[in-house]
This record gives C-alpha cells, structure tokens and sequence, in this order.
C-alpha cells in the first residue's frame, strides 16, 4: 500500500475514534455545563475552549512534554496503560481529543441550551425522573446538535496538523496522517500528489457541511 | 385534598411568602394581578421552583426542612399555559408520556377514556406541530390526566386561546374537577373566568396571599381588589325554567326570586351562574316601570365603600321571601358618587336594585 493510503486509512481510524469518543465525554460536560449554577463554570468553559485560541504547536508541545516518558506524568501513564504516548497513534488520539474537545462541547451546549428547560419541566411533572428526562427529551430534542458537533469533530480532526506533528512525529504507518503527508509531498516539491489529496479533503469537507446545513434545516420546523 | 403549605421564595427583587391552608375541591382560582406571584407560587408547589418552607398534602409531607420531593414524586398534573407538547413525540407518545411512567394499578384512567372524553380521536393522526392553540391544550390536558395526578396545576391555560375556544374547554375542565374528582388550582388574572369557573379563590398581591374563600363570598367582599376592580362582578346560582311572559327571554330562578334575562341555550332544570356584573346595576328608590330594564328587586343596602374616580360601591342583599336571608342573592352596585348623595343612600336603607336582562352573563 503506498504511503499516501496508509496515511488516509490512518487519517480516518484516527477521526472516527476521535469523534467517537468526543460525543461521548462532550455530552455530560455539555450537561454540566447548560445546567450549573457553579462559579466554575466560567473556567471550565475557559479552559475548554482554549484549543480554539491556542496555536496548535503550543498544545502539541506540553502534551510532548507531558505524556513523555521522561516527565513523572507521562511515565505514570505509560506504566499503567502499558502503552507508549509519544510518537504513537494512542498519542494522537490523546492530542485529538484535546484538540476538537471545543468542536464537541460547543454545538451540544448550545443544542442543549436551545431546549430551555420548559420541555424538562413537563417531563418531570408526568413522572419522568433526571436521567429519565435526558434520555427521552433533551438527547432526541438536541440531535440536530449532535450531527453538527460529531461532523465539526471528524472534519477537524481531519485537518488537524500542528498537534499531530509535534506529538506523532510524521512516523509513516504508525503517525503519519493527512495533513502530515500533505506537507510532506509539498516540502519534496510534488504538487500533483498534494494537490490530489489536499483537493480530495476539501471536496469531503465540503461535502459534509452541506449536507449538515441541509439536514439541520429539514430538521427546523418540527422544533419550537 | 387538604393541602397546607407554607412558602418562601426571592427572586431577585420578587418575594414570595405564602402560607395557607385550605381544602382543594373542584376548581380553586390562584388569583391576582400580573407580577402578584400566581406562578411563583404554582412552581413551588409543583417542586419545580425550589422555594424553603413546608408542604403537606392530604397529610403527605411534600416538602419540609429535611425533605424535598421531586415534581416527579408529587403526583400531580401540571398544565403550562403555552401547552408544552414534545415535538418529536407523535400525538400518541405525548398522551401517554406519563401515562407509561405510572405503575399499571396507579392508573387511573385509560387512553381510549381520555380521548372520547376529550374529543382527541381525530387529532391522533396529526402532528405536533399541525395543531391548533386549542388542540394542544387538550391534547396536554389529555396528558397530564393520563399520568393520574392527585391535583391538577393549571397555569393560566387558556390565556392565549379565542373565546369560542375557551368556551369549549370550560365545560370539561368542570368535568374533571367535578365527575373525575381531581381538585383543580387554577392559576388566572381574569375576574371573568374565576367567575365561570371556580368553587374557591384564593387571592394573591405581591407575592403574598390576601384572602382565601368561596368564590361567591369573595367577589362581594368590598375590602378586596376583587370587589374594586372596574370588572367586579358577582355570581348569582340559579336554575333555569320557562319564563312565564310572551316573548324570548329566559327565567333564571334563584331562592327568593328569578332573573329575566334575553333567551338563553339552556334547557329548563339547568343549573345556571349568572354573572351580574357591578357596573351593569343601578339603583332608584321607587320601583320605576317605564324603562327597558327587566329585573327590578327590592334590596336592603348592606355596605358601601367609596372608590377612586369619585365612584361608590354599594353592596346589596335582596329583600326576597326566602326561607333565611342569608340565601337571598347578593349583588354589587358601582355609581357615581355624585348619585349615591342625590339618592342620600345610607346603610340599611331599602332601594330598587336595576338590571338589564341583557347584561346578565351566564356560564
């Protein structure tokens, strides 16, 4: 398999398991979030959006620093986990996670902001209990918030660059992804390969949004 | 269900402080002004609103220092006034959303019950968002029934609704609080429907409760807001019978007397409300035949309590032959002060009360 095909199957595994585990670990934050009355609030929703501000070399390079093996954090993980972080594909999707956490967390608190709490309080007077209330009424009403965060998660995570290179280290099978590979057949002057790929990621992302936009909008009119 | 509660609640300058207790039966109006605490006060009681202070029903603590039950562990029905259907439920889901959260032996109607009752069958096809204001109340109100409450919580209901709507939905909402035996708080700022509807009122002014008591006696208590109100109005229990003059009118017969009024859709041995309205009342010290006004009533002045504007409220009790006189119909009376001294009415004193057949409403 050549090189630029490893690198797309990578690429995808990497952003499927991303957006995968982002939806999950983003909803009872979102939750949080949306329903807390804390004077935390303000700095966790700081903090998770930093990604967004920070240049993607500055997360790459604590994360480096963080999870390898030399510094006391990174060689707790590795003894437990039992894997190695740095220039490997668990690595990368550790980074990812942080990465896109903002592209997950941010439509599904809005999603759930959206709801009001009026649908929850009728739940709750025909006997439906918390959790009861989440799954039968806030998750269904928001899932025109899901499809936006999962496809903004997958699509950035497709694209993201400066993380994955700091951390994953451009390894050819093992961390070598999309982007990194762009970048590569760029530096070695190959524009007609770049251009393939870079053009296909575009036509893919744009693709996607559409149809987001499209089905969020069929979406609308059954919504208050 | 006795219910006595006693309430405290700030929301930033709004303070509710409520403490009452009283027997629900049939339909109670939580009555007052806009911004009085109405739905303050249903939220706290539904648990929604978490207020501090205590709560037993029927001797079931609901709240108290150290407990503090869910709305989803109180057992009542609660109707918000926008009719809140799920959107992504169908017509169906919605009705029976409480209806599967309640244990089979606490149920204690049946969908197919609920949708004759209600007139629902046809609606059950549509969707959601292809109802009319009207029908997603009744589809709520279908919904709320289903999860067997102990009381039902309505929250101006039918605020938003036409009157022909309303006029449609009054009938049922008596049904239920009286046929279906679930005692309904009624929260609403219209003298009008308190008037149609209920049994009791409680009464509500910055966050504070003024008065409790049944509806008849607090609509003529000159010392409330209610008696004062531009749209005072008193109800008048009768039953309707053939009017015994030629032409089509309508007989409305109280203890002690009967109204005549322009012809009524009710048949003869129905029980009927008449609401007299205080500005529909005049008064004349002789009995005056020459006019277009119908009812005409000996009455003895019990009160009388001058208001703003120069206006006079007088309270009147009819001289009938009645077996008490407590049963004697009371009515209200707003004139000018500049009448009340041309009459040189006093206390005690024996007038002719006026009323035009057609300004007496009915429900």
């Amino acid at each position: 398999m050549s090189a630029d095909v490893t690198a797309l199957l990578l690429t995808l595994k990497l952003a499927f398991l991303t957006t995968f585990i982002l939806l999950a670990l983003a909803t009872p934050l979102a939750w949080w979030l949306t329903r807390t009355r804390s004077g935390l609030k303000p700095v966790i929703e700081a903090i998770v959006a930093l990604p967004l501000v920070l240049p993607p070399t500055v997360l790459g390079f604590y994360l480096l620093v963080a999870l390898s093996p030399a510094h006391a954090f990174g060689a707790f993980l590795e003894k437990t986990l039992g894997a190695k972080l740095v220039f490997s594909f668990p690595g990368l999707v550790v980074g990812s996670l942080i990465y896109s956490l903002p592209f997950a967390v941010g439509p599904i608190k809005d999603g759930f902001t959206s709801l009001g709490n009026r649908p929850l309080e009728v739940a709750a007077t025909l006997g439906a209990s918390p959790f009861n209330r989440f799954l039968t009424v806030a998750l269904p009403l928001a899932w025109p918030a899901y499809l936006t965060a999962a496809v903004l998660t997958f699509s950035h995570t497709l694209g993201e660059f400066g993380i994955v290179l700091m951390i994953g280290g451009n390894i050819p099978d093992h961390t070598q992804v999309l982007s990194t590979v762009i970048y590569n057949h760029v530096e070695a002057l190959q524009f007609g390969k770049a251009h393939t790929l870079a053009l296909g990621l575009l036509i893919f992302s744009f693709l996607t949004l559409l149809a987001v936009y499209v089905l969020r909008r069929k979406a609308e009119p059954v919504r208050f | 269900m006795k219910f006595s509660a006693s309430l405290r609640l700030r929301r930033g300058t709004f303070d509710l402080a409520a403490d009452f207790d009283i027997k629900l039966t049939g339909i109670t109006a939580l009555f007052g002004a806009t911004g009085s605490g109405k739905t303050s006060l249903l939220r706290a009681l539904a648990g929604i609103e978490r207020a501090t202070g205590h709560i037993s029903a029927d001797g079931a603590e609901w709240q108290n220092d150290r407990l503090f039950l869910p709305p989803h562990r109180r057992a009542i029905g609660y109707i918000f006034q926008e009719a809140d259907l799920f959107p992504h439920l169908s017509i169906r889901e919605n009705l029976v959303y409480g209806y599967k959260r309640r244990a089979p032996t606490e149920r204690r109607f049946q969908p197919d019950e609920l949708t004759d009752l209600l007139g629902l069958e046809n609606l059950l096809p549509r969707r959601v968002s292809g109802l009319s204001g009207g029908e997603r109340q009744l589809v709520a109100l279908g919904r709320a029934l289903l999860s067997s409450p102990r009381i039902l919580f309505m929250d101006e209901p039918l605020a938003a609704l036409d009157r022909d709507t309303k006029a449609r939905i009054y009938p049922l909402l008596l049904r239920i609080a009286k046929s279906m035996d679930i005692p309904i708080l009624y929260v609403s700022h219209s003298l009008d429907e308190v008037a149609r509807l209920a049994d009791q009122m409680i009464l509500m002014s910055e966050g504070k409760i003024m008065a409790t008591g049944a509806t008849g006696a607090m609509l003529t208590r000159l010392d409330l807001s209610l008696a004062q109100s531009p749209e005072a109005e008193v109800v008048v229990p009768g039953v309707a019978a053939q009017a015994d003059v030629a032409g089509p009118l309508t007989a409305i017969v109280f203890p002690g007397g009967k109204f005549l009024t322009h012809a009524l859709p009710v048949a003869p041995g129905e029980n009927v409300r008449l609401r007299i309205a205080a500005s529909d009342v005049s008064l004349a010290l002789t009995h005056r035949t020459d006019s277009s006004i119908l009812n005409i009533f000996p009455a003895q002045i019990m009160e009388m309590r001058d208001l703003p504007q120069n206006l006079v409220l007088v309270k009147l009790r009819f001289l009938a032959q009645t077996p008490s006189a407590e049963e004697s119909p009371v009515v209200l009376a707003r004139i000018t002060k500049h009448s009340a001294s041309a009459l040189n009415l006093q206390h005690g004193q024996q007038v002719f009360a006026q009323i035009k057949g057609a300004a007496v409403l009915w429900s």
